[in-house]
């Protein structure tokens, strides 16, 4: 079964690089975050082999919150080789999130 | 054909799911998008709950645990978004957002509130953006920096308070001179040095660039506007009923609700359809507090228990 991928700043731009990523930006203080956990969870199953999907646990990786301009968790930015092509935020259904990910494929 | 079908996953969704199951129902499923929780796992302090007195603990502390106890007598949990509830003959069709259909003989709703947006120009543009409505998920990036928190109630209070441990000043910006908030939080909150009530104002407009937010405009009774330059605003001045899973195709009810879409019913949480019942912050007269919601989920689930009963 699909595992989401853990993104650091070491191994973030690699990941992002080609290809479909779904990227969570999440912390372990925040409410929506692990609302969403498991939801992530089906997701990186869900889209094995045809979209990665991500997470950044901000608290660790503040470079990357930053860098992407993170202010209110949960984040999810969509990447398309590369590229920030989309974004929400705030918990949402797994529909929700599979959406924009095919929207991108 | 479930026994019952529970609509969301807060205080109230979880106990009443607790009270059904161990209650002998056999066929209950909660429907939640993620993990069950609720608004409270936002809060920053849970004082006000009998039995649970850590003072370091958060809602989401707390919400942990829930979520063995009440799951243990059977529970099953959809992670499905509700689209809609609806009645034909003596049975509910559950509408899930993928457009399957689950039937039920009762059915509980308890899909809580949502916060309430203030209204005041860019909030929508900069909501996520420097605009929150959840200090414990978002205080952490403004550690060090000043912010702004709109509203005078409990939550606006408590999470003001919560953030002036991590941000250098609290501007607390609040339309009335007296606050709602329970009286310790008041006085709580007046004692701490780097937060500064400024009353009988009003939040006119977030201002900020392609970075995010860098200032908010406040007006004051006599209509003069001030600008403080602070990155965050956290707005906390109520909450919208998440009522929508009880209208129909054409926008209407399916039961009775008052003029703010808050859920009549009766001390057994029964609506006026038989057999739908509603539980939590979502039923009129609601104080929107967790033991509440928790007795709310109770009572229905012991209601509909009767009810299943009766239908032989």
């Amino acid at each position: 079964m699909g595992k989401y991928v853990e993104l650091t700043s070491e191994n973030f731009d690699a990941t992002v690089a080609e290809g479909v990523t779904m990227v969570d930006f999440w912390a372990p203080w925040c409410g929506p975050c692990r609302m969403i956990a498991p939801v992530i969870e089906e997701l990186a199953a869900d889209f094995e082999g045809k979209a990665t999907i991500a997470k950044v646990n901000t608290d660790e990786e503040q470079e990357l919150a930053v860098k992407y301009g993170i202010r209110s968790i949960p984040a999810i930015l969509f990447f398309k080789n590369g590229e920030v092509v989309d974004q929400m935020v705030g918990a949402a259904s797994k529909d929700a999130f599979a959406e924009k990910i095919n929207a991108q494929l | 054909m479930l026994d019952c079908a529970i609509i969301g996953g807060g205080p109230a969704g979880l106990t009443a799911g607790l009270y059904a199951t161990r209650g002998g129902l056999k066929n209950v499923v909660l429907f939640e998008s993620g993990m069950p929780g609720g608004q409270i796992t936002q809060s920053s302090e849970i004082e006000n709950y009998p039995g649970f007195f850590e003072h370091t603990k958060t809602g989401m502390d707390f919400m942990d645990t829930w979520q063995e106890q009440c799951f243990h007598f059977g529970l099953k949990h959809e992670m499905k978004r509700v689209e809609r509830v609806s009645k034909s003959g003596e049975h509910f069709a559950v509408r899930l957002e993928n457009g399957e259909i689950v039937e039920a003989k009762s059915v509980i709703v308890c899909t809580g509130s949502t916060p309430k947006r203030a209204g005041f120009k860019g909030e929508e543009e900069y909501f996520g953006r420097g605009v929150s409505t959840c200090a414990t998920c978002d205080g952490f990036f403004y550690k060090d920096k000043p912010v702004t928190v709109l509203g005078g109630g409990d939550t606006a209070l408590e999470e003001a308070y919560y953030l002036s441990n991590i941000c250098s000043e609290v501007y607390v910006v609040h339309r009335r001179d007296t606050f709602r908030a329970a009286p310790s939080t008041v006085e709580r909150v007046k004692r701490k040095e780097n937060i500064h009530l400024i009353t009988d104002a009003v939040i006119e407009e977030v201002l900020g660039d392609a970075m995010g937010v860098n200032g908010v405009k406040i007006k004051d009774k006599e209509g003069r506007i001030t600008q403080l330059d602070t990155p965050g605003l956290f707005v906390f001045v109520g909450h919208n009923v998440n009522n929508s899973v009880l209208q129909d195709e054409k926008g209407g009810f399916i039961c009775e609700t008052n003029d703010w879409g808050q859920v009549v019913v009766d001390l057994s949480m029964r609506t006026s359809v038989e057999g739908l019942y509603a539980a939590g912050d979502m039923r009129i007269e609601a104080p929107k507090q967790v033991v509440v919601a928790a007795g709310d989920g109770a009572t229905a689930a012991l209601q509909v228990i009767s009810y299943i009963q009766e239908q032989g």
